[in-house]
């Protein structure tokens, strides 16, 4: 299974299992979405189930608080990253406030699938890392994967959260990687990361299609003679620190890699998270291995704004060296 | 009814006129003489409210408020029609539907006071908290409208809106989709004139505010709003068109805001005593009374006993709310998830271990 199908099994399951749970966007029903994740999933469960909304993102979130309010469950997806933006009033108004508002009485069981990051040759608007500002928002869960295995349990988890989940999507990876997946129900637990490589001289945390990045660089690591621990986070909000910190505390030095914006982003976070909670067992300064402040330039100017192995190696040696 | 009051042709649905005659008798509801009696006792008790929390904001006892004076007809037709299990998706200033939908006084109160608590409407059934993001809530309303028609419900969704709430795009989007959806809900604009200082002709082009429901493909109409027989008569055909076509409907009640935007507001800024004076002739109350009293039904004695009684009843009840709440630490956290991060909750007891400090240090 890639990310797709997984993210598609998810869904079918949820749809089998629980009759509240509804699927729409732009696109999403009769085509399956762009990126083809609910591909299949109308003709299978009728259109009052897995539709196409009228274009407006806004009111696609905003009829969700509606639909949650009367014991929906609706998961509905947002076509591309930069196109979240109307909806960003009905997300920090109503999805992350209803609850809180009305003192528990309405639950926002929603999830906003939301295909995100750069790398793949696209046009403005549609290949932006902007997780830190839903992340900062109280009230939100937000949820990164970076494998097919992982896709489907924290979908699952997701849909079946009575609180609303900001899922993204790392487009960039969604057919790249190829994984042995079981067919059955399983779920992943949002707020756990995970060590996917043990090591011992530094801590590298990253999410999403950044994982296969690091992954790489840990390639010319190893031949370097360097040991790296590698953390997929693969929940941003809330943010597993116990794992982030009992790796520093063992290696002493942390890197992390995002393709966000690199001021203000999740990874100034995570140097917070090294500082207040393994100060004593730094042995070189926290360091950002993260995209520039600027707009994700076009395609052909793309590779300077990327990170690649190679950018992601340069800094590991850097600081295993101060 | 909706093909009769053509918002193209800018009709207006109206009962009675300013004197409390009847001059629309076939739209006039049918209703006994008690239930007459007490939509005019609904509004009464609307306004004395209304104005006693007023007098409460000015005695410093609740923060800035938003007040109904004026509006009062619209409210309380909508909650004499909306069914226990139907969702009212408030805005913030429909008092009369609150009340008949169970919200309490003291939720009010509580509310004013600067409590969420009193939003939670523990005794009421489908009733959303109020929405200060002028227009996002008519978006719910479409929402809950879908879940209704997908769960096969007997139900219909009432969602409010302002005039300025015209102007903002979810207003737009909500009619859309509500449209495009079929499904039972009926929108109500609450025309009062103004958005805090910016009168409705700033807002729209438009002859009025109903004719935005052919774009839609769905019905409109323009209502009276100080009329409570032609308020009645309209959301009585309108609910019954939503539930029966699964079909969304948009309503304008055109009215005034007698009072400011809220405590924090000075309307005498932006508008003359001689569109007040005009206005006065059509407060819903006054008509309603003048009609009641010529079919014997009412008396200034009567009134005057009833808002007493009202006055004491208010008064304690505020009394009561005012002794008896608090806003402990944990009620800061414990809403904002239904599965709180434990680093929330680290939040809280590293919060708890400095008051331990500072009282300690007392």
């Amino acid at each position: 299974m890639n990310i797709v199908n997984a993210l598609n099994d998810a869904l079918d399951i949820k749809l089998t299992e629980d009759k509240n749970v509804v699927i729409y966007g732009e696109d999403t029903g009769f085509e399956g979405g762009v990126f083809r994740v609910t591909e299949g999933l109308q003709k299978k469960y009728g259109v009052e189930r897995v539709f196409d909304s009228p274009l407006a993102e806004s009111a696609i979130a905003g009829t969700a608080v509606g639909m949650a309010a009367a014991g929906l469950r609706p998961v509905i997806e947002m076509q591309f990253c930069g196109f979240i933006y109307p909806a960003f009033n009905q997300i920090i108004s109503h999805i992350t406030r209803l609850h809180n508002r009305s003192r528990g009485r309405y639950k926002m069981p929603i999830v906003i699938r939301l295909p995100y990051g750069g790398g793949i040759n696209a046009l403005e608007h549609h290949s932006e890392s902007m997780e830190a500002m839903f992340a900062h928002i109280p009230g939100l869960k937000v949820v990164v994967p970076s494998t097919p295995h992982d896709a489907k349990g924290l979908l699952i988890s997701a849909i079946e959260s009575d609180d609303p989940v900001l899922f993204l999507e790392p487009k960039r990876i969604y057919r790249a990687i190829k994984q042995e997946v079981s067919e059955e129900k399983f779920s992943v637990p949002i707020g756990k990361a995970k060590v996917l490589a043990p090591g011992t001289d530094v801590t590298v945390v990253a999410y999403g299609a950044m994982i296969r990045e690091v992954q790489k660089a840990m390639v010319m690591a190893k031949e370097a003679g360097y040991s790296v621990e590698l953390i997929d986070l693969r929940t941003i909000y809330p943010l597993d620190k116990e794992t982030i910190a009992a790796s520093v505390k063992k290696t002493g030095r942390i890197i992390f890699v995002g393709e966000e914006p690199r001021s203000f982003g999740v990874g100034s976070e995570i140097m917070a998270v090294a500082n207040e909670e393994a100060f004593l067992h730094l042995e070189a300064p926290p360091k950002r291995v993260a995209a520039f402040d600027v707009i994700v330039p076009y395609p052909r100017g793309e590779h300077h704004y990327m990170i690649t192995p190679e950018k992601i190696f340069y800094e590991i040696e850097r600081t295993i060296k101060f | 009814m909706f093909d009769q009051f053509d918002p193209a042709e800018d009709k207006m649905l109206q009962v009675i006129d300013n004197n409390g005659k009847v001059i629309g008798k076939e739209w006039m509801p049918q209703l006994t003489n008690e239930e007459m009696v007490k939509l005019y006792k609904d509004m009464l008790f609307v306004r004395t409210l209304d104005f006693m929390i007023v007098s409460y904001q000015r005695q410093g006892r609740v923060y800035t408020y938003p007040p109904n004076y004026g509006q009062e007809a619209i409210g309380v037709a909508a909650g004499a029609v909306l069914r226990h299990d139907d969702w009212l998706v408030p805005a913030f200033r429909e008092m009369g539907a609150w009340l008949a939908k169970g919200v309490s006084m003291k939720e009010i109160f509580m509310f004013n006071m600067g409590f969420e608590e009193g939003l939670k409407f523990a005794d009421a059934n489908h009733v959303l908290p109020f929405s200060v993001p002028i227009a996002s809530q008519l978006l719910h309303g479409a929402g809950i409208g879908y879940a209704i028609k997908y769960q096969k419900k007997d139900e219909v969704a009432m969602a409010f809106v302002g005039d300025g709430g015209t102007s903002e795009g979810d207003f737009h989007e909500a009619l859309n989709f509500a449209g495009v959806w079929k499904v039972p809900v009926i929108f109500v604009i609450q025309n009062n004139q103004y958005a805090i200082s910016v009168p409705v002709k700033m807002q729209t082009a438009s002859i009025n505010l109903a004719i935005k429901s052919k774009a839609y493909g769905i019905k409109g109409i323009k209502v009276d709003g100080n009329d409570i027989f032609a308020m009645l008569t309209v959301f009585r055909n309108a609910h019954e068109y939503a539930r029966k076509e699964q079909q969304a409907v948009l309503i304008e009640a055109f009215t005034y805001r007698k009072g400011a935007h809220t405590t924090s507001d000075d309307p005498t800024k932006y508008r003359t005593t001689d569109e007040e004076k005009e206005w006065d002739k059509k407060d819903p109350l006054r008509r309603m009374k003048l009609f009641l009293e010529k079919n014997n039904l009412w008396s200034d004695a009567e009134e005057e006993r009833i808002t007493e009684d009202y006055k004491k009843e208010i008064d304690r009840q505020f009394l009561e709310t005012e002794q008896t709440v608090q806003y402990p630490l944990e009620d800061v956290f414990k809403y904002m998830y239904e599965d709180m991060p434990q680093d929330l909750r680290n939040q809280q007891i590293e919060h708890e271990k400095f008051l331990q400090w500072k009282n300690a240090r007392k």
